[in-house]
């Protein structure tokens, strides 16, 4: 049921949101390309002695049936580079922890194809470029005559070294995507109007695709100049051309050092370029505005359309961010939709939509909790952090953890209904019968010291033990698997809880053969880590598996964010008390996963601040993103506690995390 | 309206020590032991005692540093430190040393683009400021480069804050430590504002002449001097010199302005990374307001406009002005109703906005135009002492957190010596209509002017003005007053903190359930 509801809503966003605002966006670019032709006409053939002829000779140009084919060309380039940007973009980065992850994205075959593709576009952007430029660049061949005076069709190496110039520059532009994870889309602090933002961010592209012409064209003149002869002498043969032996060829100093050339070649860089960054940056804008999800179905057929339905949805991952984003907005600028999502149902009298709400984010925030123990786990055991990569760390912890599902469901203390809390506080009993069974057992050898140290504290009433304990299980066995060799990077960071129990438990005892295998497997590991190559190309980056761990926070900010607020916003707002029945977990759910990250902060690299680059197209907001995410933690919890000061002494709370939160009351974190 | 005519004559000689029973009490300047009394926190920088290494460091660079040799490194320099126009500017200045065309060609270069960076096709003079005088110019203190004190905050939820001296270094008090960190960097220099972060114990951002800086001071650490490590530095080309700072109410966003830049930065702290928010006219931005519901900001230009921001999708309504720029703003608790003054005049207005935040802006029907609360021209009262002037321009406006309170920073004339500058109170009322009642002057020592000001956020008595003085001097003015409406926590802004000891005693006691039920 809940299977058939997502593929639904998916395929009902995907096909009624997504899809509309790619197409927009490549409308949008499409009818920005005549102005921006015109613009580049003008400045290529612009001559400071002529410049009223320049004008004239360029209308002319603009006007003619050769400019309108070059057109439909430059518009289909555009389009195709519009699909390509829906198609690879993800909210996500891929982050790449050593050199060789690295080298195996820039090979991967999805990525070989969208080289192709952008060698390709390159090529044909070259042609019109070629084409509109004139001069001596027009056509591939010309009439000349060999050395016995007979006519002969010649190649034109200025014509050639255009065309390849684009396939270069194309190349090199896919291969830096990968590098600067250009198809990363983040989202803006502050909302604008799509008009602002595109005004705002032309600047940048206009530098940034100047720029990297630039160093693109620089790089171009080299390889052409040590390899230039190879594409000539293949076109000279499969089109019978031959090369006129009275002109300097190109791929020498003297020809290369020609300044109209090598201009022709900058401007015509920028020309494909720009129209890239502009497909790819209306692309961003159209995709990342705000999308305004209902939080009470008017009618119950749209139900899989409202937002606390559509938070829970994993696929596409667009959608939940733009569902979290909504969450965060409506949280702070709407009183109207809050008391929607504070409102009870009808009939029954039940808070669903803040049940549902808080239930996902707590969630998300739990998922972040496990995944920096288990991170932390794994770089303290060893002293420094193993050299396996992240993505496979994650999938062991959510495969090893699905064992432990079994035992206590995860998103069981999530289900608590206000009728369990009513229950509770009539009874006057300091423990909810619901999570009783769910509390780890702390003798059982399946605990760790560091779960002990985390749970000991937790008082009983807590529901958030089982979420816990859940990725330290793992860590009692002997770590045979641990460093499971397939390195993959999963782009999505939640591990499944229905996935299958794996058979790893059996591990216990180590037989004599698993000992000899990995005594071999640590000789040709020592072996291996002397070669210089090896180390070079299997050592990690640093810090980056510190990004990749929170690679996807901003879910997680705007889930702290929308909870802080709703928070804040329950002390005038909620009248029925429905968020109180859930303000224990979260703020436990807050002040264990601000311990995490303290932790966390403490590693070397962590808290090491990255270069900021500012001459590129990539957006690189996911390297800060713990940052941020640390302080919007702070905030959040500041907020919670401004707003209830002495009230939060009321809330239920083990002595640990009490004394945590007196530290936020005194102002002294 | 109001004006100056109906405030009570003015105590000469004496220096003002609070509010009581609806009168402004002053004392003279002996009874030194009730003022300590009744406020711990006066503190004093006597300007001797400042080491103003910030002078003799620039003349002693030409003494020491051998001209002749080090004409490259120095540009190379002034192009790590400013850019091209530093490097230009270099080599302008030193037209000894290298060939007369250079320089000349270089000043007009540099010239050329002084003027086209911060134009839109009209003139602005203030561009041909130098960075200190600029800041001086637009700075919200009176006399900015010959006060002691340059900047001051409050903490917006605990007791401390924070006081930028003459030196370049920042102090931070605690009355409940003995600590007294004090902030140093190397790019810590002209503060022209400080503040908080709020709901944040540790971030404090200032406004430095080339850079934003933001303090990360640990409350719980025993350090006296935080090292340069602590701090974050966030620039910007040509977002140089910062005048005005202006964090959301929510601490999630940091705004800075420039007079030089056209652009206003949103910064998102935590991550580096800023937001530009550009229009054109203005010429600039000199300063930021940012209302207490977090729903408004006003932004004001070096010229004859000024604008009022919407924060939710950030868009702005332009407010051409008559006689002169936006000098000062500030805004009711509820960010209803704006207060602003106008450079050249002698009057406050006021602007109404009646906006729920949740809707969007463009069905919001704002003001139509601005409405005259009070009039401060200038009035001559007779003193013992012979006749004082009081009123004329305008330096600064605060309002007290609960909106009770409004205290307006009169520039006095220097150049008289019966038109001293002097903080006029008024007091503010919203319903039924929104006036001004005038409560009185505050005036300190005999010889000393007021430079800055400031109200507590969370004073719980009343409102804490907090007064900086020519001679270095920072004094705490309380105004005890029962409030005509306990304070109203806005819809999406942070709530001031709660006010227990306005409420029924027994209130704490109960438990949270029933008193949200009930």
């Amino acid at each position: 049921m809940n299977i058939m509801f997502s593929t639904e809503t998916s395929c009902w966003f995907i096909r009624k949101v997504i899809c509309w605002r790619a197409t927009a966006s490549i409308a949008w670019s499409v009818l920005l390309l005549p102005p921006t032709t015109a613009v580049f006409v003008v400045l290529s053939r612009f001559s400071l002695f002529h410049p009223f002829q320049t004008i004239s000779e360029c209308l002319s140009l603009l006007m003619s049936a050769s400019s309108i084919f070059s057109f439909i060309l430059l518009g289909g380039v555009i389009i195709m580079a519009g699909f390509l940007t829906l198609e690879y973009y993800t909210v996500i980065p891929t982050i790449a922890c050593s050199k060789i992850a690295l080298l195996g994205q820039l090979l991967h075959p999805r990525q070989f194809i969208n080289s192709l593709a952008h060698c390709l576009m390159g090529i044909i952007v070259g042609w019109c470029c070629a084409v509109t430029i004139g001069y001596r660049y027009e056509m591939l061949g010309y009439p000349c005559q060999n050395s016995d005076g007979y006519p002969q069709m010649c190649v034109n190496e200025y014509h050639l070294i255009v065309l390849l110039a684009g396939a270069f520059v194309g190349f090199s532009h896919s291969l830096l995507g990968v590098i600067h994870n250009i198809n990363y889309v983040s989202f803006q602090t502050v909302q604008q109007y799509k008009y602002f933002r595109f005004k705002g961010s032309l600047p940048l592209v206009v530098t940034c695709s100047a720029t990297q012409a630039f160093y693109s064209v620089r790089n171009y003149i080299v390889v052409y100049f040590f390899l230039g002869y190879i594409p000539r002498t293949w076109i000279c043969k499969t089109l019978t051309l031959h090369v006129d032996s009275s002109i300097h060829p190109l791929d020498s100093i003297a020809g290369l050092l020609d300044l109209s050339l090598l201009f022709h070649l900058w401007i015509s860089a920028t020309f494909l370029l720009f129209m890239w960054y502009i497909t790819l940056l209306l692309f961003r804008i159209f995709v990342t505005e705000a999308y305004s999800f209902p939080v009470q179905p008017s009618f119950t057929e749209d139900s899989h359309q409202c937002l606390p339905k559509v938070l829970t949805d994993k696929h596409p991952m667009i959608l939940k961010f733009l569902a979290l984003q909504d969450l965060a907005l409506l949280s702070q600028h709407s009183p109207s939709r809050r008391s929607e999502v504070f409102s009870l149902s009808q009939p029954g009298g039940h808070p669903h939509n803040w049940n549902a709400i808080s239930k996902e984010c707590l969630g998300l925030l739990a998922d972040l909790t496990h995944r920096l123990v288990a991170y932390h786990e794994t770089v303290a055991t060893n002293g420094r952090a193993k050299s396996l990569s992240n993505g496979s760390e994650r999938k062991t912890s959510s495969e090893t953890s699905s064992a432990e599902d079994l035992m206590s469901p995860r998103p069981a203390f999530l289900m608590k209904t206000p009728v369990s809390v009513f229950t509770r506080s009539v009874g006057g009993s300091s423990q909810s019968p619901l999570t009783v069974p769910f509390t780890p057992d702390l003798d059982s050898p399946f605990a760790s010291p560091a779960l002990r140290r985390l749970t000991a504290p937790v008082e009983q009433g807590s529901p958030w033990h089982g979420t816990v304990q859940s990725p330290h299980i793992m860590r009692r066995a002997p770590k045979l698997w641990s460093t499971s060799t397939d390195s993959q990077f999963n782009g999505s960071p939640l591990p499944s809880p229905a996935s299958v129990p794996s058979p790893k438990q059996e591990a216990t005892k180590p037989s004599f053969l698993s000992q000899f295998l990995q005594n071999r497997k640590e000789q040709v590991k020592s072996f291996l880590a002397k070669r210089v190559l090896i180390v070079y190309l299997f050592n990690k980056l640093p810090e980056a598996s510190s990004q990749a761990l929170f690679a996807d926070s901003q879910a997680h900010i705007w889930a702290l964010e929308g909870l802080s607020y709703l928070v804040q916003a329950s002390f005038t707002e909620d009248h029925f008390g429905v968020v109180q029945t859930t303000l224990p977990s979260i703020l436990s759910s807050m002040l264990l996963l601000q311990e995490a990250v303290d932790r966390h902060f403490k590693l070397p690299h962590a808290s090491s601040k990255p270069v900021r680059s500012t001459g590129s197209i990539g957006d690189s907001a996911y390297k800060t993103l713990r940052f941020a995410l640390r302080a919007t933690l702070k905030t959040a919890i500041y907020r919670i506690t401004t707003t209830f000061g002495d009230h939060l002494n009321a809330v239920e709370m083990s002595a640990e995390h009490r004394k945590r939160l007196q530290q936020f009351l005194e102002n002294k974190e | 309206m109001c004006s100056l005519a109906l405030f009570p004559p003015l105590p000469s000689g004496q220096t003002t020590l609070c509010e009581s029973n609806n009168e402004l009490l002053s004392g003279s300047s002996t009874t030194e032991e009730l003022k300590q009394d009744l406020i711990p926190l006066s503190l004093s920088f006597p300007r001797e005692s400042l080491k103003l290494h910030s002078r003799t460091e620039s003349s002693s660079k030409a003494a020491f540093l051998d001209h002749s040799e080090t004409l490259w490194m120095r540009s190379a320099a002034a192009w790590r430190d400013g850019g091209l126009t530093g490097l230009l500017n270099e080599v302008t200045t030193s037209h000894t040393e290298v060939p007369k065309w250079l320089s000349m060609t270089s000043g007009c270069i540099l010239a050329l683009l002084r003027w086209i960076s911060s134009f839109h096709g009209s003139v602005f003079p203030h561009v041909t400021l130098s960075s200190e005088d600029m800041i001086a110019e637009f700075s919200q203190v009176l006399n900015w480069p010959d006060c002691v004190v340059r900047a001051f905050a409050w903490h917006p939820h605990t007791d401390k804050f924070a006081v930028a001296l003459l030196d370049d270094s920042i102090k931070i008090y605690n009355p409940k430590s003995a600590i007294m960190p004090t902030l140093k960097h190397r790019l810590q220099k002209n503060v022209a504002a400080v503040q908080w972060k709020p709901l944040c114990a540790s971030a404090l951002a200032i406004a430095c002449q080339n850079c934003l800086l933001v303090w990360h001071v640990d409350p719980c650490s025993l350090s006296t001097r935080p090292s340069s490590g602590c701090a974050q530095v966030l620039s910007h080309p040509g977002h140089a010199p910062v005048t005005s700072i202006a964090w959301s109410p929510s601490g999630s966003l940091l705004l800075s302005a420039s007079p030089m830049d056209t652009a206003m930065m949103v910064w998102d702290v935590a991550a580096e990374s800023c937001v530009l928010l550009q229009r054109v006219g203005g010429g600039g931005v000199t300063f930021l307001s940012w209302s207490p519901d977090g729903s408004h900001v006003l932004a004001s230009t070096p010229s004859a406009l000024f604008r009022v921001w919407e924060t939710r999708m950030w868009t702005c309504e332009r407010w051409p002005c008559i006689n002169g720029r936006c000098q000062s703003g500030c805004w009711s608790p509820d960010g209803s109703r704006l207060l602003f003054t106008v450079q050249g005049e002698t009057v406050i207005y006021a602007l109404t906005f009646t906006g729920t935040p949740g809707v969007p802006s463009s069905s919001i029907k704002g003001p139509q135009a601005a409405a005259v609360v009070a009039d401060l021209s200038e009035t001559t009262f007779k003193t013992p002492d012979g006749d004082i002037i009081i009123g004329g321009e305008i330096q600064s406006v605060a309002w007290d957190p609960r909106g009770e309170r409004l205290a307006v920073l009169l520039k006095g004339d220097p150049q008289a010596a019966n038109q001293p500058a002097i903080i006029a109170v008024f007091k503010t009322r919203a319903n039924p209509i929104f006036e001004l009642l005038p409560c009185g002057f505050v005036q300190g020592e005999p010889g000393t002017e007021p430079r800055l000001m400031h109200f507590h956020p969370n004073f719980r008595h009343g409102a804490l003005l907090t007064v900086c003085w020519s001679s270095g001097r920072i004094t705490h003015v309380p105004f005890y007053f029962l409030s005509t409406s306990l304070p109203h926590a806005g819809l999406s802004g942070s709530p001031p903190l709660p006010h227990p000891q306005e409420r029924p005693a027994d209130f704490s006691t109960q438990s949270l359930f029933t008193e949200l039920i009930s």
